[in-house]
C-alpha cells in the first residue's frame, strides 16, 4: 500500500498540515505561561499529545511514530517524572523542605516567563511527562490488537506495519 | 528528618529511572531493583530513632500543607512494608525469568511501593487518595503482567472493582471537605469534635462510602469478588505483594487512621458501625475458610484464605481496645508475612512443576525439601501453631474477644482457626505428603535466590514473636497502638508539634 492512500482523505491530510504546527504551538505557549494564564503542564501537555492524535487519525500511524519512536516517547517520560522529582529534592537540599521553592523571584519579574520560583519548571516536566505518557497510550492502542487463538484464549498482537507486508 | 520524604522519593525516582537505562541489558533492572528496595529498608529501620516527627511538605505548615506523619504506626507499617517488598523482589530475580520484561515489572512494582509507602506517611486525607492511587493502578497493570486471557480478564475486573471503590472513596473525601473545609486529617478531627457535626446525615453517609470504599480494597466478604482472580492470575511475587501488603497498605492501614484518628471510635459507636465493621469481619471469616476448603488451585486457596484473615483483622479493630488494636496490627504484621511466604512458596512450585493444581502435585516434599519447609511453616503459622507469628496474633485477638465479654465471638474465632487448619492440612497432604507422581521424580529445587528469600521470610515468621519481648514491644508495638487508640494524641503531634 503506498503512503498516499494511507489514513483519510485529502482534504483531511491537508487541513491537518495547515493547523498542525499551530497546535503545537498552542500546546508549548499552555505550558510554558502556565503559572500566569489559565493552563498549565496536564492541559499543554495534552494539547501536545492531541498534535501526534491528529497526525495519527489523518496520516496513518507510521507518520508519527517517524517523528517520535515508541522509545524515546518513553524515555521522555520518565524524563519529565525525573525533572519534577529533581525539583522536590533540590528544594530538600537547597531549602529546607521537600519541594520547597529555592528560586527567589524580584518583583520586576512578576507577570513574565521566567518568575514564580521553581513551578515553570515543574510546569515544563510535567507537560513533558504528559504529552509523552498520552501519546504512548494511544500509540499502544493503535498499534496493539488482542486476537482469539481458539477455545477462549486471546493472545495481544503488535500490528504489523505496511511496510513489513509488502516483503 | 530530612530522610522521611525520601521514602517517597526513592522508589518513586528508581520506577522512572530504570527504564531509561535498561533497555540494553536485563541485569540493570534487577540491580537497582534491589537495591532500591533494599536501602528503603534499612531507611525505615533508621526512621524508628525519630519517630515521632511531623514533615511539612515544601515547608508548608498544616492545615494548608500536606504533613508527612511519621508515629508509632507509620514507622511499623513502613518496615512491614519494606521488609516484605525486599524479600520479594530478591526473589524475582530468577522467578520474573519466566516473564519477558522485566524492567517494566520492577518500574511497576517500584511504583507501587512509592504509593504504598505515601499512604503510610501522608497525614492528608487528599494525599492519601492521590497515593492510594499510585499503588493500585500499578496493581491493576501487574495483575495482567502475563496478558494471557484470563489474566487480563482478572486485571479488568479489579480494574473496575478498584475504580468504583476509588470513586466512593473520592466522594466520601469531598462530602468530608464539604462539612469541614479541610483535608488535613488532624485538622478535620479538631473540626469534627468541636462542633456538632456528628449529627449530620451527611457525615455518616460519608463514613459509610469510607466504609464501603476501604472494605472493597481491603477484599472484605460482600465486596470481595475481585480478590480470588486477581490474586493468582498476578505472577507469584505480585501475588504475594498484593496479597500481603496491598490490602492491608490500602485497605486496613487508611481504614484505621480515617475511622480511629479522623472520627474516633468512640463517636462512631453512636450508629453501630463497629458492630458492622465486626460482623463483616465474622462472614468473612467463615466464609472465606469455607470457599478456601474446596479449592483446587493453589493460589486460589490462598487468595480465599487471605479474605478469611483480613476478617480476623476487622474483626479485632472493631473492637477498640488496646488489646484489640495490638492483636490487630500484629495479625497485619504476621498475616502479611506468613502470606507472602506462601505465596512465594506457590510461585516456586509453579515455577519447577508448572501446574498450580493441587490435586496433580503429590509428595513433592522429597525432592523440594526446602521449598516443603517454607511452605510448611507459613501453613503452620496462618494456623495458629506455637510459637511462629500467626499463633501470638490469634492468641492476641481472642484474648481482646474475651476481655471486651464477646465470648461468642472468641469461640467463633477458634472455630475459624480450626477450619483453617483443616484446609492447609488438605493442601499440604495433596502437595508435600504422599506418593510422589512418576512426572515430578526428576525435578530440582528451585534457583538460589528464590530459597534465600524464601528461607530468610520463614525465619521472620519463626520468630516474629520476639516483637512481643517488652524493650521491642516498648519501641514498635506499643507507640503503634497508643497513636490509635488516644486520637487526640495524633492530633497534638501534627498541629501542636
Amino acid at each position: 500500500m503506498k503512503e498516499e492512500e494511507k489514513g483519510l482523505s485529502t482534504i483531511v491530510k491537508v487541513v491537518t498540515r495547515w493547523i498542525v504546527g499551530f497546535i503545537l504551538l498552542f500546546g508549548i505557549y499552555i505550558v510554558i505561561f502556565g503559572h500566569l494564564t489559565p493552563g498549565g503542564g496536564f492541559p499543554g501537555g495534552v494539547i501536545i499529545a492531541g498534535v501526534f492524535v491528529l497526525l495519527t487519525l489523518s496520516f496513518g500511524r507510521e507518520v508519527p511514530l517517524r517523528k517520535l519512536n515508541s522509545t524515546l516517547a518513553s524515555e521522555l517520560d520518565s524524563f519529565g517524572a525525573l525533572v519534577f522529582l529533581l525539583v522536590g529534592i533540590l528544594g530538600l537540599y537547597l531549602a529546607t523542605y521537600f519541594a520547597q521553592n529555592f528560586i527567589t523571584t524580584f518583583p520586576q519579574q512578576y507577570f513574565r516567563p521566567f518568575s514564580a520560583g521553581v513551578i515553570p519548571i515543574c510546569n515544563l516536566a510535567i507537560g513533558l511527562k504528559v504529552g509523552a505518557s498520552i501519546f504512548m497510550v494511544f500509540i499502544i492502542l493503535a498499534v496493539t490488537r488482542v486476537i482469539s487463538v481458539g477455545e477462549g484464549r486471546m493472545k495481544m498482537l503488535r500490528k504489523r506495519t505496511g511496510r513489513r507486508r509488502r516483503k | 528528618m530530612k530522610l522521611i520524604p525520601l521514602m517517597v522519593a526513592i522508589p518513586l525516582g528508581t520506577a522512572f529511572f530504570i527504564p531509561m537505562v535498561s533497555r540494553k541489558n536485563q541485569r540493570v533492572p534487577d540491580l537497582l531493583g534491589n537495591l532500591c528496595t533494599f536501602t528503603l529498608f534499612l531507611l525505615s529501620l533508621c526512621l524508628i530513632r525519630f519517630v515521632p516527627q511531623v514533615y511539612f511538605m515544601g515547608g508548608w505548615k498544616p492545615p494548608f500543607g500536606i504533613t508527612l506523619v511519621l508515629d508509632g504506626l507509620s514507622s511499623f507499617m513502613l518496615i512491614l512494608v519494606n521488609l516484605v517488598t525486599f524479600l520479594i523482589t530478591l526473589y524475582s530475580i530468577s522467578y520474573m525469568e519466566l516473564y519477558t520484561s522485566k524492567l517494566r515489572y520492577y518500574s511497576l512494582l517500584l511504583l507501587m511501593l512509592a504509593g504504598m509507602n505515601g499512604v503510610i506517611l501522608t497525614g492528608d486525607i487528599f494525599n492519601l487518595f492521590v497515593f492510594l492511587e499510585i499503588a493500585v493502578i500499578s496493581a491493576y497493570a501487574l495483575t495482567g503482567f502475563g496478558t494471557e486471557a484470563e489474566e487480563l480478564e482478572a486485571s479488568f475486573k479489579y480494574l473496575v472493582l478498584g475504580s468504583v471503590s476509588s470513586v466512593f472513596i473520592l466522594l466520601g473525601i469531598a462530602f468530608i471537605y464539604s462539612l469541614t473545609g479541610s483535608l488535613n486529617l488532624a485538622d478535620i478531627s479538631q473540626k469534627l469534635a468541636g462542633e456538632g457535626i456528628f449529627q449530620s446525615p451527611a457525615l455518616w453517609f460519608a463514613i459509610i462510602l469510607f466504609l464501603y470504599g476501604f472494605g472493597m480494597k481491603s477484599a472484605i466478604m460482600p465486596f470481595h469478588p475481585w480478590l480470588p482472580d486477581a490474586h493468582p492470575s498476578a505472577p507469584a511475587p505480585i501475588s504475594a505483594m498484593l496479597s500481603g501488603l496491598l490490602i492491608k497498605a490500602a485497605g486496613v492501614y487508611p481504614l484505621l487512621r480515617i475511622f480511629y484518628n479522623m472520627f474516633g471510635m468512640g463517636n462512631l459507636s453512636q450508629k453501630f458501625i463497629p458492630q458492622i465493621l465486626m460482623v463483616l469481619g465474622g462472614i468473612s471469616m467463615a466464609g472465606g475458610a469455607l470457599l478456601a476448603l474446596i479449592q483446587t488451585d493453589i493460589k486460589r486457596m490462598f487468595a480465599y484464605s487471605s479474605i478469611s484473615h483480613m476478617g480476623y483483622i476487622f474483626l479485632a479493630l472493631s473492637l477498640g481496645t488496646p488489646l484489640g488494636i495490638l492483636g490487630a496490627l500484629f495479625h497485619i504484621f504476621s498475616h502479611a508475612v506468613s502470606k507472602s511466604l506462601l505465596f512465594l512458596t506457590s510461585g516456586s512450585l509453579e515455577y519447577v512443576l508448572h501446574t498450580r493444581d493441587i490435586r496433580k502435585m503429590g509428595g513433592i516434599e522429597e525432592r523440594m525439601p526446602i521449598t516443603a519447609f517454607s511452605g510448611n511453616i507459613g501453613f503452620l503459622s496462618l494456623a495458629g501453631i506455637p510459637p511462629l507469628a500467626g499463633f501470638w496474633s490469634k492468641l492476641f485477638i481472642i484474648l481482646a474477644l474475651v476481655k471486651a465479654e464477646r465470648l461468642g465471638w472468641a469461640i467463633f474465632a477458634c472455630g475459624v482457626s480450626v477450619l483453617t487448619l483443616g484446609y492447609y492440612l488438605r493442601m499440604n497432604r495433596y502437595v508435600f505428603f504422599g506418593k510422589i507422581k512418576s512426572a515430578f521424580r526428576r525435578v530440582k529445587e528451585a534457583p538460589g535466590t528464590m530459597l534465600g528469600a524464601m528461607v530468610l521470610l520463614s525465619l521472620v515468621v519463626i520468630f516474629l514473636g520476639s516483637l512481643l519481648i517488652p524493650p521491642v514491644k516498648k519501641v514498635l508495638l506499643s507507640p503503634a497502638v497508643h497513636i490509635l487508640y488516644s486520637g487526640e494524641d495524633y492530633v497534638k503531634l501534627v498541629l501542636g508539634g
